[in-house]
Protein backbone atom coordinates (compact mmCIF):
# COMPACT_ATOMS: atom_id res chain seq x y z
CA UNK A 1 0.00 0.00 0.00
CA UNK A 2 1.64 3.42 -0.85
CA UNK A 3 -0.41 5.58 1.57
CA UNK A 4 0.05 4.59 5.20
CA UNK A 5 -2.88 3.38 6.74
CA UNK A 6 -4.44 5.91 9.02
CA UNK A 7 -5.75 3.30 10.82
CA UNK A 8 -3.91 2.75 13.68
CA UNK A 9 -4.28 6.42 14.34
CA UNK A 10 -8.45 6.49 14.02
CA UNK A 11 -8.75 3.81 16.55
CA UNK A 12 -6.76 5.14 19.37
CA UNK A 13 -9.05 8.33 18.96
CA UNK A 14 -12.15 6.43 19.20
CA UNK A 15 -11.09 3.87 20.93
CA UNK A 16 -13.76 3.49 23.83
CA UNK A 17 -16.42 3.95 21.40
CA UNK A 18 -15.04 1.18 18.94
CA UNK A 19 -14.82 -1.02 22.06
CA UNK A 20 -18.81 -0.14 23.00
CA UNK A 21 -19.63 -0.63 19.67
CA UNK A 22 -18.07 -4.43 19.71
CA UNK A 23 -19.30 -5.38 22.86
CA UNK A 24 -22.99 -4.17 21.72
CA UNK A 25 -22.29 -6.51 18.46
CA UNK A 26 -21.00 -9.56 20.67
CA UNK A 27 -23.65 -9.04 22.76
CA UNK A 28 -26.38 -9.19 19.93
CA UNK A 29 -24.77 -11.79 18.26
CA UNK A 30 -27.06 -14.73 18.30
CA UNK A 31 -24.03 -16.82 18.71
CA UNK A 32 -23.21 -15.52 22.03
CA UNK A 33 -23.77 -18.33 24.37
CA UNK A 34 -25.32 -15.99 27.47
CA UNK A 35 -25.37 -19.33 28.76
CA UNK A 36 -21.85 -20.26 29.15
CA UNK A 37 -20.08 -17.03 29.51
CA UNK A 38 -20.69 -13.88 32.17
CA UNK A 39 -20.80 -10.65 30.80
CA UNK A 40 -18.09 -9.70 33.34
CA UNK A 41 -16.00 -11.86 31.25
CA UNK A 42 -16.74 -11.30 28.30
CA UNK A 43 -15.51 -7.40 28.99
CA UNK A 44 -12.31 -8.59 30.44
CA UNK A 45 -11.78 -10.84 27.10
CA UNK A 46 -12.90 -7.74 24.86
CA UNK A 47 -10.41 -5.39 26.57
CA UNK A 48 -8.05 -7.34 26.84
CA UNK A 49 -8.35 -7.98 23.27
CA UNK A 50 -8.70 -4.98 22.34
CA UNK A 51 -5.47 -3.05 23.89
CA UNK A 52 -3.59 -6.44 22.14
CA UNK A 53 -5.64 -5.20 18.66
CA UNK A 54 -4.02 -1.87 18.71
CA UNK A 55 -0.35 -3.17 19.75
CA UNK A 56 -0.71 -4.90 16.31
CA UNK A 57 -1.65 -2.16 14.83
CA UNK A 58 1.67 -0.54 15.85
CA UNK A 59 3.84 -3.28 13.27
CA UNK A 60 5.24 -2.34 10.67
CA UNK A 61 3.29 -4.61 7.86
CA UNK A 62 -0.58 -4.34 9.08
CA UNK A 63 -2.08 -7.12 7.78
CA UNK A 64 0.72 -9.63 8.63
CA UNK A 65 -0.77 -10.84 11.88
CA UNK A 66 2.12 -13.62 12.29
CA UNK A 67 4.10 -11.05 12.72
CA UNK A 68 6.11 -9.56 16.34
CA UNK A 69 3.32 -6.85 17.08
CA UNK A 70 0.74 -9.14 16.38
CA UNK A 71 1.95 -11.70 19.29
CA UNK A 72 0.30 -10.76 22.18
CA UNK A 73 -3.04 -10.88 20.14
CA UNK A 74 -2.01 -14.23 18.92
CA UNK A 75 -1.62 -15.74 22.35
CA UNK A 76 -4.96 -14.16 24.00
CA UNK A 77 -7.13 -15.59 20.92
CA UNK A 78 -4.93 -18.80 21.40
CA UNK A 79 -6.01 -18.57 25.50
CA UNK A 80 -9.54 -17.50 24.36
CA UNK A 81 -10.22 -20.37 21.65
CA UNK A 82 -9.07 -22.89 23.91
CA UNK A 83 -11.30 -21.79 26.84
CA UNK A 84 -14.58 -21.57 24.58
CA UNK A 85 -13.72 -24.95 23.41
CA UNK A 86 -13.74 -26.12 26.87
CA UNK A 87 -16.69 -24.45 27.30
CA UNK A 88 -18.68 -26.00 24.53
CA UNK A 89 -18.68 -23.13 22.02
CA UNK A 90 -18.98 -24.05 18.26
CA UNK A 91 -16.08 -23.36 16.16
CA UNK A 92 -18.35 -20.30 14.24
CA UNK A 93 -19.05 -19.06 17.99
CA UNK A 94 -15.88 -18.93 18.79
CA UNK A 95 -14.55 -17.05 15.71
CA UNK A 96 -17.70 -14.39 15.83
CA UNK A 97 -15.56 -13.02 18.90
CA UNK A 98 -13.18 -11.54 16.02
CA UNK A 99 -15.35 -11.15 12.78
CA UNK A 100 -17.60 -8.89 15.21
CA UNK A 101 -15.04 -6.54 15.67
CA UNK A 102 -15.42 -5.45 11.76
CA UNK A 103 -18.72 -3.98 12.18
CA UNK A 104 -18.11 -1.43 14.36
CA UNK A 105 -14.63 -0.69 12.68
CA UNK A 106 -16.41 -0.63 9.03
CA UNK A 107 -18.91 2.04 10.71
CA UNK A 108 -16.24 4.30 12.23
CA UNK A 109 -14.20 4.69 8.65
CA UNK A 110 -17.50 5.02 6.91
CA UNK A 111 -18.42 7.58 9.35
CA UNK A 112 -14.40 9.64 9.36
CA UNK A 113 -13.48 9.02 5.57
CA UNK A 114 -16.75 10.30 4.45
CA UNK A 115 -15.14 12.77 1.57
CA UNK A 116 -12.15 10.36 1.12
CA UNK A 117 -13.36 7.21 -1.24
CA UNK A 118 -9.75 6.15 -2.12
CA UNK A 119 -8.65 6.19 1.78
CA UNK A 120 -11.31 4.64 2.57
CA UNK A 121 -11.54 1.69 0.37
CA UNK A 122 -7.61 1.47 1.52
CA UNK A 123 -8.57 1.27 4.71
CA UNK A 124 -11.82 -1.32 4.78
CA UNK A 125 -9.63 -3.15 2.70
CA UNK A 126 -6.67 -3.77 5.39
CA UNK A 127 -9.74 -3.80 7.95
CA UNK A 128 -10.93 -6.56 6.14
CA UNK A 129 -7.56 -8.52 5.78
CA UNK A 130 -6.34 -7.76 9.30
CA UNK A 131 -9.92 -9.40 10.78
CA UNK A 132 -10.55 -12.02 8.63
CA UNK A 133 -6.59 -13.54 9.16
CA UNK A 134 -7.15 -13.21 12.88
CA UNK A 135 -10.65 -15.08 12.80
CA UNK A 136 -9.27 -17.88 10.52
CA UNK A 137 -6.39 -17.74 13.60
CA UNK A 138 -8.81 -18.18 16.00
CA UNK A 139 -10.83 -20.64 14.43
CA UNK A 140 -7.82 -22.83 13.71
CA UNK A 141 -6.77 -22.30 17.41
CA UNK A 142 -10.17 -23.51 18.31
CA UNK A 143 -10.10 -26.63 16.36
CA UNK A 144 -6.47 -27.21 17.58
CA UNK A 145 -7.72 -27.00 21.04
CA UNK A 146 -10.44 -29.15 20.37
CA UNK A 147 -8.14 -31.76 18.77
CA UNK A 148 -6.58 -31.67 22.02
CA UNK A 149 -9.57 -32.57 24.05
CA UNK A 150 -10.36 -35.36 21.86
CA UNK A 151 -6.89 -36.94 21.61
CA UNK A 152 -7.32 -36.19 25.80
CA UNK A 153 -10.31 -37.99 26.07
CA UNK A 154 -9.72 -40.90 24.38
CA UNK A 155 -6.35 -41.42 26.06
CA UNK A 156 -8.43 -41.60 29.34
CA UNK A 157 -10.93 -44.39 27.62
CA UNK A 158 -7.98 -46.33 26.54
CA UNK A 159 -6.63 -46.67 30.14
CA UNK A 160 -10.64 -47.24 31.19
CA UNK A 161 -11.29 -50.34 28.78
CA UNK A 162 -8.39 -52.44 29.49
CA UNK A 163 -10.06 -55.79 28.00
CA UNK A 164 -8.15 -58.41 29.67
CA UNK A 165 -9.69 -60.85 31.29
CA UNK A 166 -9.05 -64.18 33.87
CA UNK A 167 -10.57 -66.89 32.18
CA UNK A 168 -9.17 -69.47 34.78
CA UNK A 169 -6.29 -69.50 37.00
CA UNK A 170 -3.70 -68.77 35.18
CA UNK A 171 -5.19 -68.31 31.73
CA UNK A 172 -5.75 -64.95 30.48
CA UNK A 173 -7.78 -63.89 27.55
CA UNK A 174 -7.44 -60.54 25.44
CA UNK A 175 -10.17 -60.04 22.41
CA UNK A 176 -9.05 -57.63 20.52
CA UNK A 177 -11.71 -56.03 18.86
CA UNK A 178 -11.35 -52.95 15.97
CA UNK A 179 -8.30 -51.13 14.24
CA UNK A 180 -5.21 -52.26 15.63
CA UNK A 181 -2.90 -49.75 14.66
CA UNK A 182 -3.43 -47.54 16.46
CA UNK A 183 -2.12 -46.25 20.21
CA UNK A 184 -4.57 -48.44 21.31
CA UNK A 185 -2.38 -51.38 20.28
CA UNK A 186 0.35 -50.71 22.09
CA UNK A 187 -1.92 -49.74 25.35
CA UNK A 188 -3.79 -52.76 25.00
CA UNK A 189 -0.41 -55.12 24.31
CA UNK A 190 1.50 -53.29 27.63
CA UNK A 191 -2.29 -54.37 29.80
CA UNK A 192 -1.83 -57.52 29.29
CA UNK A 193 1.95 -57.86 29.94
CA UNK A 194 1.40 -56.24 33.67
CA UNK A 195 -1.48 -58.25 33.78
CA UNK A 196 0.18 -61.75 32.87
CA UNK A 197 3.11 -60.43 36.02
CA UNK A 198 -0.27 -58.94 38.19
CA UNK A 199 -1.71 -62.86 37.40
CA UNK A 200 1.12 -64.85 37.80
CA UNK A 201 -0.56 -66.66 34.46
CA UNK A 202 1.34 -69.13 32.12
CA UNK A 203 -1.16 -68.82 28.97
CA UNK A 204 -2.37 -65.66 27.38
CA UNK A 205 -5.24 -65.99 24.46
CA UNK A 206 -4.99 -63.26 22.03
CA UNK A 207 -8.35 -63.54 20.25
CA UNK A 208 -8.17 -61.66 17.10
CA UNK A 209 -12.18 -62.79 15.60
CA UNK A 210 -13.07 -58.62 15.99
CA UNK A 211 -9.99 -57.18 13.74
CA UNK A 212 -10.87 -56.67 10.68
CA UNK A 213 -7.55 -56.25 8.77
CA UNK A 214 -3.76 -58.29 9.76
CA UNK A 215 -1.35 -56.28 8.03
CA UNK A 216 2.69 -56.29 8.70
CA UNK A 217 2.03 -53.92 11.28
CA UNK A 218 -1.09 -55.62 13.02
CA UNK A 219 1.28 -58.72 12.87
CA UNK A 220 4.73 -57.13 14.12
CA UNK A 221 2.81 -56.28 16.71
CA UNK A 222 1.44 -59.50 17.77
CA UNK A 223 4.44 -61.16 17.60
CA UNK A 224 6.32 -58.79 19.61
CA UNK A 225 4.30 -59.51 22.05
CA UNK A 226 4.28 -63.03 22.15
CA UNK A 227 8.27 -62.88 21.99
CA UNK A 228 7.65 -60.35 25.76
CA UNK A 229 5.39 -63.01 26.94
CA UNK A 230 7.14 -65.60 26.27
CA UNK A 231 10.16 -63.93 28.55
CA UNK A 232 7.94 -63.71 31.52
CA UNK A 233 7.03 -67.43 31.41
CA UNK A 234 3.81 -66.88 29.38
CA UNK A 235 2.56 -68.94 26.18
CA UNK A 236 0.21 -67.17 23.67
CA UNK A 237 -2.15 -68.91 22.01
CA UNK A 238 -3.79 -66.25 19.10
CA UNK A 239 -6.91 -67.62 18.43
CA UNK A 240 -9.60 -66.47 15.79
CA UNK A 241 -8.40 -66.00 12.79
CA UNK A 242 -10.46 -65.79 10.14
CA UNK A 243 -10.21 -67.89 7.22
CA UNK A 244 -10.17 -64.74 4.66
CA UNK A 245 -7.93 -63.21 7.01
CA UNK A 246 -5.69 -66.66 7.10
CA UNK A 247 -5.75 -66.55 3.23
CA UNK A 248 -4.50 -62.79 2.91
CA UNK A 249 -1.53 -63.62 5.45
CA UNK A 250 -0.26 -66.05 3.25
CA UNK A 251 -0.04 -64.03 0.00
CA UNK A 252 1.05 -60.98 2.04
CA UNK A 253 3.80 -63.57 3.49
CA UNK A 254 3.19 -63.02 7.40
CA UNK A 255 3.37 -66.48 9.05
CA UNK A 256 3.09 -67.19 12.53
CA UNK A 257 5.25 -69.53 13.05
CA UNK A 258 6.17 -70.79 16.49
CA UNK A 259 2.92 -69.29 17.79
CA UNK A 260 0.14 -71.79 18.53
CA UNK A 261 -2.77 -70.74 16.66
CA UNK A 262 -6.03 -71.98 17.11
CA UNK A 263 -9.45 -71.17 15.37
CA UNK A 264 -11.64 -70.39 18.07
CA UNK A 265 -11.15 -68.87 21.31
CA UNK A 266 -12.82 -72.34 22.95
CA UNK A 267 -10.15 -73.87 21.09
CA UNK A 268 -7.75 -72.38 22.35
CA UNK A 269 -9.18 -72.58 25.98
CA UNK A 270 -9.45 -76.00 25.49
CA UNK A 271 -5.57 -75.89 24.97
CA UNK A 272 -4.75 -74.02 27.37
CA UNK A 273 -6.30 -76.13 29.58
CA UNK A 274 -4.30 -78.99 28.46
CA UNK A 275 -0.92 -76.96 29.21
CA UNK A 276 -2.05 -75.96 32.87
CA UNK A 277 -3.41 -79.47 33.38
CA UNK A 278 -6.40 -78.65 33.83
CA UNK A 279 -9.42 -81.67 33.17
CA UNK A 280 -12.78 -80.78 32.61
CA UNK A 281 -15.56 -83.46 32.38
CA UNK A 282 -19.42 -83.56 31.77
CA UNK A 283 -21.26 -84.83 34.34
CA UNK A 284 -23.67 -87.97 33.76
CA UNK A 285 -26.66 -87.20 32.86
CA UNK A 286 -28.55 -88.03 36.37
CA UNK B 1 -14.41 -46.95 -17.67
CA UNK B 2 -14.22 -45.50 -14.43
CA UNK B 3 -17.81 -46.14 -12.98
CA UNK B 4 -16.96 -44.96 -9.44
CA UNK B 5 -13.65 -42.69 -7.65
CA UNK B 6 -12.54 -41.72 -4.50
CA UNK B 7 -9.72 -39.49 -3.89
CA UNK B 8 -8.42 -39.74 0.00
CA UNK B 9 -4.96 -38.05 1.63
CA UNK B 10 -2.65 -39.73 3.78
CA UNK B 11 -1.40 -37.43 6.34
CA UNK B 12 -2.04 -39.35 9.65
CA UNK B 13 -2.35 -42.94 11.20
CA UNK B 14 -6.16 -42.89 10.98
CA UNK B 15 -6.33 -41.65 7.16
CA UNK B 16 -4.28 -45.21 6.57
CA UNK B 17 -7.87 -46.66 8.58
CA UNK B 18 -9.91 -44.34 6.76
CA UNK B 19 -8.23 -45.17 2.99
CA UNK B 20 -8.65 -48.78 3.99
CA UNK B 21 -12.76 -48.27 4.92
CA UNK B 22 -12.91 -47.17 1.68
CA UNK B 23 -11.46 -49.77 -0.11
CA UNK B 24 -13.11 -52.07 1.54
CA UNK B 25 -17.04 -50.56 -0.02
CA UNK B 26 -15.68 -50.17 -3.22
CA UNK B 27 -14.44 -53.45 -3.22
CA UNK B 28 -18.11 -54.74 -1.88
CA UNK B 29 -19.70 -52.28 -4.54
CA UNK B 30 -17.73 -53.97 -7.58
CA UNK B 31 -18.80 -57.51 -6.53
CA UNK B 32 -15.92 -58.45 -4.91
CA UNK B 33 -16.13 -61.67 -2.33
CA UNK B 34 -14.79 -61.35 1.13
CA UNK B 35 -11.56 -63.51 0.48
CA UNK B 36 -10.54 -60.83 -2.55
CA UNK B 37 -12.01 -57.76 -0.31
CA UNK B 38 -9.56 -59.16 2.23
CA UNK B 39 -6.63 -59.23 0.17
CA UNK B 40 -7.02 -55.84 -1.13
CA UNK B 41 -7.85 -54.16 1.73
CA UNK B 42 -4.47 -55.71 2.87
CA UNK B 43 -2.69 -54.50 0.26
CA UNK B 44 -4.43 -50.93 0.55
CA UNK B 45 -3.15 -50.95 3.90
CA UNK B 46 0.36 -51.28 3.59
CA UNK B 47 0.90 -49.40 0.39
CA UNK B 48 -0.71 -46.48 2.18
CA UNK B 49 1.12 -47.12 5.42
CA UNK B 50 4.41 -47.06 2.92
CA UNK B 51 3.24 -43.69 1.39
CA UNK B 52 2.57 -42.09 5.33
CA UNK B 53 5.79 -43.16 6.72
CA UNK B 54 8.09 -43.60 3.88
CA UNK B 55 6.93 -41.34 1.68
CA UNK B 56 5.32 -38.50 4.37
CA UNK B 57 2.10 -38.52 3.51
CA UNK B 58 0.53 -39.00 -0.08
CA UNK B 59 -3.21 -39.09 -1.67
CA UNK B 60 -5.16 -42.74 -2.88
CA UNK B 61 -7.01 -42.65 -5.50
CA UNK B 62 -9.64 -45.02 -5.56
CA UNK B 63 -11.69 -46.46 -8.82
CA UNK B 64 -14.06 -49.22 -9.97
CA UNK B 65 -13.29 -49.92 -13.09
CA UNK B 66 -14.93 -51.90 -16.17
CA UNK B 67 -12.87 -52.97 -19.15
CA UNK B 68 -15.06 -54.71 -21.38
CA UNK B 69 -17.05 -57.51 -19.55
CA UNK B 70 -14.52 -57.63 -16.68
CA UNK B 71 -15.05 -55.55 -13.46
CA UNK B 72 -12.24 -54.46 -10.98
CA UNK B 73 -10.52 -51.97 -8.75
CA UNK B 74 -7.53 -50.08 -8.90
CA UNK B 75 -5.72 -47.56 -6.54
CA UNK B 76 -2.88 -45.07 -7.46
CA UNK B 77 -0.88 -44.22 -3.91
CA UNK B 78 0.93 -41.05 -4.72
CA UNK B 79 3.43 -39.05 -2.76
CA UNK B 80 6.70 -36.84 -2.83
CA UNK B 81 8.38 -38.42 -0.83
CA UNK B 82 12.33 -39.62 -0.87
CA UNK B 83 11.34 -42.04 -3.40
CA UNK B 84 13.05 -45.22 -3.41
CA UNK B 85 16.79 -45.48 -4.92
CA UNK B 86 16.51 -49.63 -5.70
CA UNK B 87 13.02 -50.87 -5.94
CA UNK B 88 13.92 -54.30 -6.82
CA UNK B 89 15.58 -54.42 -3.94
CA UNK B 90 12.74 -52.66 -1.69
CA UNK B 91 10.54 -55.54 -2.98
CA UNK B 92 12.54 -58.27 -1.54
CA UNK B 93 10.93 -59.86 1.74
CA UNK B 94 12.59 -58.84 4.45
CA UNK B 95 14.32 -55.62 3.01
CA UNK B 96 13.18 -52.38 5.35
CA UNK B 97 14.69 -49.52 6.56
CA UNK B 98 12.37 -48.82 9.23
CA UNK B 99 12.63 -52.11 11.26
CA UNK B 100 9.46 -53.19 9.85
CA UNK B 101 8.95 -56.65 8.79
CA UNK B 102 9.85 -55.47 5.14
CA UNK B 103 7.22 -57.35 3.12
CA UNK B 104 4.32 -55.07 2.94
CA UNK B 105 5.66 -53.77 -0.64
CA UNK B 106 6.64 -57.42 -1.69
CA UNK B 107 3.26 -58.88 -0.15
CA UNK B 108 0.89 -55.90 -1.77
CA UNK B 109 1.81 -57.15 -5.15
CA UNK B 110 1.33 -60.99 -4.42
CA UNK B 111 -2.39 -59.67 -2.85
CA UNK B 112 -2.97 -58.11 -6.48
CA UNK B 113 -3.41 -59.14 -10.03
CA UNK B 114 -1.46 -55.89 -11.34
CA UNK B 115 1.26 -54.35 -9.78
CA UNK B 116 3.04 -51.15 -11.19
CA UNK B 117 5.50 -48.98 -9.01
CA UNK B 118 7.72 -45.82 -10.45
CA UNK B 119 9.97 -44.00 -8.19
CA UNK B 120 12.44 -41.48 -8.83
CA UNK B 121 15.11 -40.28 -6.06
CA UNK B 122 13.89 -37.39 -4.25
CA UNK B 123 10.95 -36.78 -6.19
CA UNK B 124 8.34 -39.69 -5.03
CA UNK B 125 6.57 -42.61 -5.26
CA UNK B 126 3.81 -43.65 -7.35
CA UNK B 127 2.58 -47.72 -7.30
CA UNK B 128 -0.51 -48.59 -8.70
CA UNK B 129 -2.60 -51.64 -7.89
CA UNK B 130 -5.15 -53.57 -9.48
CA UNK B 131 -7.42 -56.72 -8.78
CA UNK B 132 -9.76 -57.84 -11.73
CA UNK B 133 -12.85 -59.78 -10.90
N1 LIG C 1 6.45 -44.80 -0.66
C1 LIG C 1 7.72 -45.02 -0.33
N2 LIG C 1 8.62 -44.01 -0.32
C2 LIG C 1 9.92 -44.23 0.02
N3 LIG C 1 10.41 -45.44 0.36
C3 LIG C 1 9.58 -46.49 0.37
C4 LIG C 1 8.18 -46.34 0.03
N4 LIG C 1 7.60 -47.56 0.13
C5 LIG C 1 8.58 -48.42 0.52
N5 LIG C 1 9.77 -47.79 0.67
C6 LIG C 1 11.04 -48.39 1.04
O1 LIG C 1 10.97 -49.78 0.78
C7 LIG C 1 11.23 -50.52 1.98
C8 LIG C 1 10.43 -51.80 1.97
O2 LIG C 1 9.04 -51.51 2.06
P1 LIG C 1 8.06 -52.58 2.70
O3 LIG C 1 6.68 -52.02 2.74
O4 LIG C 1 8.24 -53.86 1.98
O5 LIG C 1 8.65 -52.78 4.17
P2 LIG C 1 8.50 -51.83 5.45
O6 LIG C 1 7.50 -50.77 5.18
O7 LIG C 1 9.85 -51.37 5.85
O8 LIG C 1 7.94 -52.81 6.57
P3 LIG C 1 6.51 -53.52 6.57
O9 LIG C 1 6.77 -54.97 6.38
O10 LIG C 1 5.91 -53.23 7.89
O11 LIG C 1 5.71 -52.96 5.45
C9 LIG C 1 10.89 -49.58 3.10
O12 LIG C 1 11.57 -49.89 4.29
C10 LIG C 1 11.33 -48.23 2.52
O13 LIG C 1 12.72 -48.05 2.66
MG1 LIG D 1 5.60 -51.18 4.47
Amino acid sequence: MSTKSILPELVRRFEAEILNDWMREQRAAITLRADLLTDAELARQSAEFFAAFQAGLQGQDLGEITGPAWGTARDLLKEIARLRSRQGFSLSETATFVFSLKQPLFALCQRELEREAVLLVGELWTISVIIDKLGLFTAESALAAREEIIGRQQAELLELSTPVVKLWDKVLALPLIGTLDSNRTQVVMESLLQAIVDTGSSVAIIDITGVPTVDTLVAQHLMKTVSAARLMGADCIISGIRPAIAQSMVHLGVSFTEIVTKATLADALRHAFARTGVSVSRQAAG
Amino acid sequence: MILTREVAELKRPEDVVRVRQVARALALQAGFGLVDQTKIVTAVSELGRNALIHGGGGTATLEVIEEGIRRGLRIVFRDEGPGIADVERALQDGYTTSGGLGIGLGGARRLMNEFEISSSPGKGTTVTIARWK
